[in-house]
């Protein structure tokens, strides 16, 4: 390898480290349960809009219905382990396998109609509230009840009586698919997948195969979303239909990447802790009133885009450029 | 053996009660500018849909290389290098000019650096190395145009179909991207040209192909085609051919 | 199997709880027809007018009285959502307009969450338990009230399209947009005006439906699923498309529920929307350019 290309492989990669590193030293600072839930379930938002982000942000192919592969990954790892009585690992990789699969024929028949835009949009929320229907009404599923998992606190069962091991876990997934993104970004599968956001027709006259490309970075963008889900269930023991495939799993999965910064590896955590830094402040402010964090973020969404499309991370590269500028003269 | 690089037999294209292309025969050899020229609405742009295969023909064949082409998709067809541009730019908006044609690239070089290294290449090649690292959307309609070509010719065709790359320019533009294309058939590539601009069409084809309402009226050396009775008739209009020959024998 | 009289019955309550998803769909049809997006924001609309009709019961007026004052004001809110925040904020580009309208629908549903709480709410009205009786069936009256104002909303936006120079505007901005800007028309208020007009029909619908439904923050989330099912049942764009659909849809959940049970209904809308957009997005009439 050249040296200029070992100098690009750090430029790319060591941001990511260093930020994991930081966040990874969270649980040394505090040992407060209710700091760690919060973190655990910020990073657990932060997965599912990585997964969403790369469909979406790179691909330029908005879905609203990725809970369809949240839910499938939470109820996969809890009912192979309570139906089946799977290892917890097992049950975990076969959950993401089960939302990638799941990715794969959602895609396979949105993309084969040639559905873009608006009509995707429809079709992959319509989808999800399918699953959400019939997971609340299948005796399989647990019903309206839902399906819980046995509290067994092991190593090997996959849970830990301390937050801070479930944290941890949370960010090497983080992490992991940051690096993904990142190596995404440096790919010729990278390229194509933003070539189709740019320009379909363009990108089929270059010689992609956009079908393909597509199906790939939804069955991809499904999977670390399932991982997303299937952590969930491991993490509380316990999956329903609303909280599984309900319309706000959708909703959260693709605001996090919006406000941070669409087709940007870290858009999804940066739009993740402003997200949670902002209900916080709300709830220190106005009190617990359900539905005004949630109301701020839609406030923030259009806000973001009317005066700055490329997110937030966006927003700081520009004030970053125009200080260096003003440093420089 | 030598089959013809591209040969279209038959081929027409009915869009409801419109019948854009109408029976098209023609047959591109290796190596060479060919240009298709005709009136607006003649079915230029059609037929090169229906040879890149962004539409598929309502009947007729459509053979590269000696291989039917007629069902596959754009993508297969650009793999087995038939290239085309776009006449209203398909830019990809937010990537640098860098980015749009590394795309183009990717093609034929599955590794990142080697295609940004092509990338680098071919836009010494159309004048757009100074460019590089600009946006797509910052870029004039002249270096718009020369972003396109760059892009299909990253992807190493062997038959480039231009549909008309020159539109839009000013005289001057044209006379700088007019020595391109003549380098670009140099390096090997075979160029079909859907063209208005007639001053490149003469000093660049060595064949024309003339559509009017779908048909082939006529094929052969610039010259020939501009004295070309049916071809004058389509452009200026019934009787034009006979007043004008008229008119050369009065002031002849 | 179920006697003839049950079916029918079935058929016509379908017919009436159809006309309210046709009015809704042709609200949503309109707006896609001339800004050529979806209106996510249109289940929220729904709730937020829904709300409104509730207060002014509340206060002594009764929605069929209410409405006369809801649809200028909805109308106007409509105008101005399109005009001053969804146009601007998307610069132009379609899938910004989707995560605008998106971010409206998020906003407007839960500060309805956050101002009323998440408890249903309902009204008495004096012709609630009003029946019609046709003879052979007994129709509940306010859903009877219900189709006959649609009827008269859905002849009066047809004329306004038809016989004004709005309609015509709203019309030749639908066909082509820049064609109309050439011409003179402003297509920033065009867009207002089209916005607005849906908005006033879902202020039409929310005031017709009060009375024998109830309202709760989440509620428009139902109806727009179904509207969203009809309109690309019906063709986007189409707004016969969206009213023949509109009662189909409404015939075919009253049935649903009469053989399958309700939840089951649900989910045969939704089977229908899937295959609806995944075998023909263009819609069983209208066909889209």
């Amino acid at each position: 390898m050249t040296v200029s290309g070992a100098r690009g492989m750090f430029s790319a990669y060591a941001p990511i480290l260093v930020v994991a590193a930081l966040l990874a030293l969270t649980p040394l600072a505090t040992s407060a349960n209710t700091v760690l839930n919060a973190m655990v379930l910020a990073l657990l938002v932060a997965l599912a809009g990585q997964g969403w982000n790369i469909l979406g942000g790179y691909g330029g192919q908005f879905s609203f219905g990725h809970a369809a592969f949240f839910g499938t990954g939470a109820y996969g790892t809890a009912l192979l382990q309570a139906r089946y009585g799977l290892n917890a690992y097992v049950a975990f990789a076969a959950a993401i396998g089960a939302g990638a699969a799941v990715g794969a024929a959602i895609g396979f028949l949105s993309f084969r109609s040639g559905l873009r835009g608006s009509y995707f949009a429809l079709v992959t929320l319509a989808f999800a509230e399918v699953f959400r229907i019939v997971a609340n009404a299948s005796p399989f599923t647990g019903g309206a009840a839902g399906t819980l998992l046995k509290l067994d606190v092991a190593p090997g069962n996959f849970q830990f009586a301390s937050r801070a091991i479930f944290f941890w876990i949370a960010l090497a997934l983080v992490t992991l698919v940051l690096i993904l993104t990142r190596a995404i970004e440096r790919s010729r599968f990278g390229a194509y997948l933003v070539a189709i956001r740019e320009n379909e027709s363009a990108a089929q006259a270059l010689g992609i195969d956009t079908f393909k490309v597509k199906l790939q970075a939804i069955t991809l963008s499904a999977a670390v979303t399932a991982a997303a889900g299937a952590f969930y269930a491991q993490y509380f023991l316990y999956v329903n239909a609303d909280i599984a495939y309900g319309a706000a799993v959708s909703v959260e999965a693709l605001l996090a990447p919006i406000i941070g910064g669409l087709g940007t590896a870290f858009g999804p955590l940066i739009g993740t802790l402003a997200l949670h830094g902002l209900a916080e402040g709300a709830k220190a402010l106005t009190g617990r009133i359900p539905g005004i964090d949630v109301a701020l973020y839609g406030a923030l969404v259009v806000l973001v885009i009317a005066f700055a499309p490329k997110g937030l991370r966006g927003l700081a590269a520009r004030l970053g450029r125009g200080l260096s500028t003003r440093w420089a003269s | 053996m030598s089959a013809p690089l591209l040969s279209v037999q038959n081929a027409s294209k009915r869009f409801g009660g419109v019948l854009a292309v109408d029976s098209v025969s023609l047959t591109i050899n290796a190596g060479g500018i060919t240009g298709l020229i005709g009136p607006n609405g003649a079915g230029k742009t059609t037929l090169f849909t229906l040879i890149s295969g962004f539409e598929r023909p309502t009947s007729g064949r459509i053979a590269f290389q000696g291989v039917d082409i007629g069902a596959l998709a754009p993508h297969k067809r650009a793999a087995l290098g038939v290239a085309r541009t776009f006449q209203i730019v398909q830019p990809f908006a937010g990537l640098t000019v860098r980015e749009n044609i590394a795309v183009g690239a990717h093609l034929r070089h599955a590794r990142r650096d080697e295609a940004l290294a092509k990338a680098e290449a071919v836009s010494e090649r159309v004048g757009l190395a100074d460019r590089l690292n600009a946006p797509a959307s910052g870029l004039t309609i002249a270096g718009r145009k020369r972003l396109e070509l760059a892009r299909a010719l990253a992807t190493e065709p062997t038959l480039l179909l231009l549909d008309e790359v020159l539109a839009g320019l000013n005289p001057s533009e044209v006379r700088d991207v007019i020595p391109i294309i003549q380098d670009i058939r140099r390096g090997g590539v075979t160029v079909l040209m859907v063209e208005h601009v007639m001053q490149a069409v003469m000093s660049l084809c060595e064949t024309v192909f003339v559509l009017a309402q779908g048909r082939i009226i006529a094929e052969g050396s610039p010259s020939a085609i501009t004295k070309d009775a049916n071809v004058i008739e389509a452009y200026l209009g019934h009787g034009a051919a006979k007043r004008l020959a008229a008119r050369d024998v009065a002031h002849g | 199997m179920f006697a003839p009289e049950i079916v029918i019955a079935a058929v016509i309550n379908g017919l009436l709880t159809g006309a309210v998803y046709a009015l809704v769909s042709v609200a949503l049809t309109l707006v896609y027809g001339v800004l050529h997006i979806i209106n996510f924001a249109h289940g929220a609309i729904l709730t937020a007018a829904m709300f409104a009709a509730f207060f002014a019961e509340q206060a002594g007026v009764d929605p069929l009285i209410a409405v006369f004052g809801l649809a200028p004001l909805f109308f106007v809110l409509g105008y101005g959502a399109q005009r001053y925040i969804i146009g601007p904020a998307s610069h132009g580009e379609d899938s910004n307009t989707l995560l605008v309208t998106l971010g409206l629908s998020i906003l407007i549903e839960n500060a309805l969450l956050a101002a009323f709480g998440s408890d249903t709410r309902t009204i008495d009205v004096p012709y609630g338990f009003s029946t019609v009786d046709l003879g052979f069936v007994f129709l509940p009256a306010p859903r009877v009230i219900a189709f006959a104002v649609t009827c008269v909303t859905a002849t009066l936006l047809w004329a306004l399209l038809k016989k004004t120079d709005t309609g015509k505007a709203i019309r030749a901005v639908a066909k082509e947009k820049l064609g109309a800007a050439l011409v003179g028309i402003d297509v920033a208020h065009v867009y207002a005006v089209t916005f607005g007009l849906g908005a006033a029909c879902l202020a039409i619908a929310a005031c017709v439906l009060l009375p024998s439904y109830y309202v709760q923050p989440r509620v428009g989330d139902a109806y727009v699923f179904v509207a969203f099912t009809v309109v690309v049942l019906g063709g986007m764009g189409s707004a016969p498309g969206a009213m023949i659909g509109g009662l189909f849809i409404g015939v075919v959940e009253s049935l649903s529920g009469l053989y399958f049970g309700e939840s089951l209904g649900q989910l045969g809308i939704f089977v229908i929307f899937i295959l609806a957009l995944l075998v023909r997005p263009t819609g069983l009439f209208g066909a889209r350019a």
